[in-house]
């Protein structure tokens, strides 16, 4: 038997809040639309609640890429917790890109839970930028809890 | 430097504040220290001049500073920003301080108000110093790869001394996210990704609120230019959502507040 050699496959977080982009998610498998399996999902309440040390420590983790999502603005479940979200993110992209982290490999997006369709499209598009870039080596990682040790200057 | 020792011995005889907080000679000639100065006597330790560059608002969240009562602080204009910013964040009462604003003639201004320090920072220049401006442009217009291993090469250096933070005026929380351990969120060792974390962590939490003192990297022991982090969100949060702090009392905090229709364009 015979096995194509692999390509490179990525590892995609994605943090999401509960009352959108995981309930659209939900939907996407109960539709029965197939979308890559590349993706982690992490459910968190809101994506207020998303802090910017969450999508380092993914990357330090070994991601490669880091998708945020949440309800579309005005939608919020807790009224202005992804408005408060996307000041956040827009100034943290800033310091990211200034300190040389990859913003091609940081995905913001919105997806309500009627966009099952949506999150497939989503996922399939940053897997596939993604495995284009390859792996994220040139972030600082921390794998197994354990720190890389410092390079010698 | 006269005319700030004689304000300094007037404000201790009449009582008007129980101590002036100030520069005095350091251990070498190119450094100067910060003073308590409690008699009208000691004001001839004062100095002024261009080593005189430490935020001295730093000190008045501390207990000890505190409890000497009302003070007298030798601001430059990042100082008195900084205490309008404090005000804005309900860390500092009005009248608390008098603040004895240097010019660059050496000409000394009394604001015993935190309205007569906004009136006068309202007058005073704004924005970066040409080094600063070129330095942050050099370094935003590298390509990615060498931006990455520039900074990478920075952080390399950072020891975790948190001097940065002891020098903020505005890092002033009793508890820190460098000292939270359940979770780990920044580790205590000095590696490559705690390191960028750290950084990113001090700078994000600044955003919006850095009043551009740069003493997080003068008081760097490597020297790491820790303030353009600052001045890069400082600078979005200007053109993005004007943020402006140490200019009012008026609390307005770009990430505590929004506007619905904020640009997204990176949002899909």
């Amino acid at each position: 038997m015979e096995f194509a050699v692999s390509a490179f496959e990525p590892k995609l977080v994605a943090f999401v809040c509960n009352w959108c982009t995981y309930a659209g998610a939900d939907l996407t498998g109960t539709s029965r639309i197939k979308y890559a399996p590349n993706v982690r999902l992490i459910r968190l309440p809101c994506t207020g609640r998303i802090d910017f040390m969450l999508l380092l420590q993914a990357f330090g983790k070994g991601a490669d890429g880091v998708i945020v999502s949440g309800c579309h603005p005005g939608d919020c479940h807790y009224t202005a917790g992804n408005f408060h979200a996307r000041r956040r993110w827009t100034l943290f992209r800033r310091l990211l890109d200034f300190v040389g982290v990859d913003l091609r490999r940081v995905h913001f997006a919105w997806v309500s839970a009627a966009e099952g369709a949506k999150w497939a499209e989503l996922v399939n598009d940053v897997k596939t930028k993604i495995q284009a870039l390859g792996p994220y080596d040139a972030f600082p990682k921390r794998l197994d809890g354990r720190p890389q040790p410092a390079e010698v200057a | 430097m006269e005319a700030l020792r004689q304000r300094a011995r007037e404000l201790l005889a009449a009582g008007t504040v129980q101590a002036v907080l100030g520069y005095a000679a350091g251990s070498e000639p190119d450094r100067a220290r910060p003073c308590f100065v409690r008699t009208a006597a000691e004001a001839d330790g004062l100095i002024w001049n261009e080593h005189c560059r430490q935020n001295l608002a730093t000190y008045l969240q501390k207990p000890e500073v505190r409890a000497l009562g009302r003070l007298a602080l030798v601001a430059r204009r990042s100082t008195l920003r900084a205490l309008l910013q404090l005000a804005a964040e309900n860390q500092l009462a009005d009248g608390r301080v008098v603040a004895l604003f240097v010019a660059d003639d050496g000409a000394v201004t009394e604001l015993p108000t935190l309205a007569a320090i906004e009136e006068l920072v309202a007058r005073l220049p704004r924005g970066l110093s040409d080094a600063d401006r070129q330095e942050l442009d050099r370094i935003a217009a590298l390509p990615l790869g060498e931006r990455q291993a520039y900074w990478a090469g920075e952080f390399a250096r950072c020891i975790k001394c948190y001097a940065c933070r002891a020098a903020c005026p505005l890092c002033y929380c009793a508890r820190c996210i460098t000292e939270a351990n359940q979770p780990q969120w920044i580790p205590v060792s000095s590696d490559p990704l705690g390191n960028l974390e750290w950084n990113i962590a001090r700078a994000m939490h600044l955003a919006g609120r850095c009043v551009d003192c740069g003493s997080c990297s003068d008081a760097c022991p490597e020297g790491i230019r820790l303030d353009l982090l600052n001045h890069v969100l400082a600078e979005e949060a200007r053109t993005q959502f004007g943020a402006e702090p140490g200019y009012s009392v008026r609390k307005d905090y770009a990430l505590a507040s929004f506007k619905p229709d904020d640009k997204q364009e990176y949002i899909r």
